[in-house]
């Protein structure tokens, strides 16, 4: 499935879905283990980058999941698709609170960034979930794509 | 010549004139647009990946041209207005006269970050947040929430002592003056400076608070500050560096201005002081 129809079905089961918070990241997650099948359980992050594990929990009242995803295809495609630079590899990571996707980012030293704590690093994706509750106070995440 | 001046010297007529400009940029839309370019730029900037407007030597250039684009287009609606200047090591405290009600308002209140004081408050109607990045429309701070101060004096001054600009793997890895001032490494400045602030100014969008050029001003300036401690320091890399900008390539989004073409502030404004 190409990225960008992979996204289209993931959004629109978050959609479809709306509070109930499961299908996007089942489906990434199904994804994943898809790919692993091939990838053998190794790290597939650039440099000597693991991939921290899958985290799944409720935390101040949101869920948030975590979990490690397909590094091909997908870079910032959704998101800037008029861009001419979306070549580079995504994280490989996915973070998501009550199901919807939460824009993460690596650091070159392995700690974490989102969009919404952008200028401060976290050692762990579930560090950084849990920041974007407090960050978010009960807010929404506007959809990524 | 413009003159960017010290935002503690302005006066009641200059304040109200910076802000009325603002709010002309909000009401058109014109405001919206850059807050969305940052923020297409601020996600999509990566360490192992194409790098032009942050952590990559071009952080400073990038924000130079981006705050030049934002000054013109408030001048294009009073010619009297400059960008002004946030020196945070000076003005550290949230009770100072630019979070007064005259000026940009005041930190946001407990029950949930809004701010309720000043012109950009959404009490006014005239600043809706309308490009997000979750389902709140209203303009939130937490000055001083995250619990650590703002830069001092000597903290800044350690970094202008540092003699090299930039320095490989040319991202938030880097040693040198760029990412010691970016902050992704070392004591930390401009990174911080966003903390402190809260609310939008710790996300992507972050220029949906008018208070991010006043603080990008003032890291623009500590840069030329910078620039005249170290005349023999010039901008790295200089050619053929992937995913980089060298210093004679040209910059998304403008395509037509390189890091070289942004080393000369003065042909486009001064700042109030000597370093």
């Amino acid at each position: 499935m190409s990225d960008i129809s992979r996204r289209r079905v993931l959004r629109g089961a978050a959609i479809a879905v709306a509070g109930v918070a499961m299908a996007a990241p089942a489906a990434i997650a199904a994804q994943s283990a898809v790919a692993g099948a091939g990838g053998s359980g190794h790290p597939t992050g650039h440099g000597d980058h693991t991939r921290p594990e899958a985290f799944d929990e409720v935390y101040r009242g949101r869920r948030i999941q975590g979990m490690p995803i397909p590094v091909e295809g997908r870079g910032h495609t959704g998101r800037t698709g008029h861009s001419p630079h979306m070549a580079h590899e995504g994280p490989g990571y996915a973070v998501f609170v009550d199901g919807e996707e939460l824009h993460v980012m690596r650091n070159a030293d392995s700690s974490w960034i989102s969009v919404v704590n952008h200028y401060e690093t976290f050692r762990t994706p579930r560090a950084l979930a849990r920041a974007a509750v407090d960050e978010l106070q009960g807010a929404v995440l506007v959809p990524m794509a | 010549m413009a003159v960017r001046k010290n935002q503690a010297t302005l006066t009641s007529t200059e304040k109200r004139a910076f802000v009325n400009a603002l709010l002309a940029l909000k009401r058109s839309g014109r405001y919206d647009s850059f807050v969305t370019t940052h923020n297409e730029f601020i996600t999509s900037d990566s360490d192992n990946g194409d790098r032009v407007g942050h952590r990559s030597p071009s952080f400073l250039p990038w924000h130079r041209r981006f705050l030049i684009q934002f000054e013109e287009a408030l001048q294009s609606v009073d010619s009297s207005v400059t960008l002004p200047y946030w020196d945070w090591t000076d003005d550290r405290t949230a009770a100072s006269s630019m979070w007064a009600p005259d000026f940009l308002g005041g930190t946001g209140r407990s029950l949930d970050g809004q701010v309720i004081t000043g012109p950009f408050a959404a009490s006014s109607g005239n600043w809706p947040i309308n490009v997000r990045v979750d389902g709140r429309s209203f303009l939130r701070r937490s000055l001083g929430g995250g619990g650590r101060p703002l830069p001092t004096r000597a903290e800044v001054d350690s970094v202008l002592a540092m003699p090299t600009y930039d320095t490989a793997p040319w991202n938030s890895a880097s040693d040198g003056f760029r990412n010691h001032l970016e902050g992704w490494r070392g004591v930390n400045l401009h990174n911080r400076v966003h903390v402190w602030i809260g609310g939008q100014m710790g996300t992507g969008v972050s220029p949906n608070d008018p208070v991010f050029w006043l603080h990008h001003c003032f890291i623009d300036k500590l840069w030329a500050d910078w620039q005249r401690r170290h005349p023999d320091s010039g901008y790295l890399p200089t050619g053929g560096t992937p995913n980089v900008v060298d210093l004679h390539d040209t910059m998304r989004p403008w395509n037509d201005v390189s890091p070289q073409d942004m080393l000369d502030h003065t042909a486009h404004y001064t700042y109030d002081t000597a370093a």
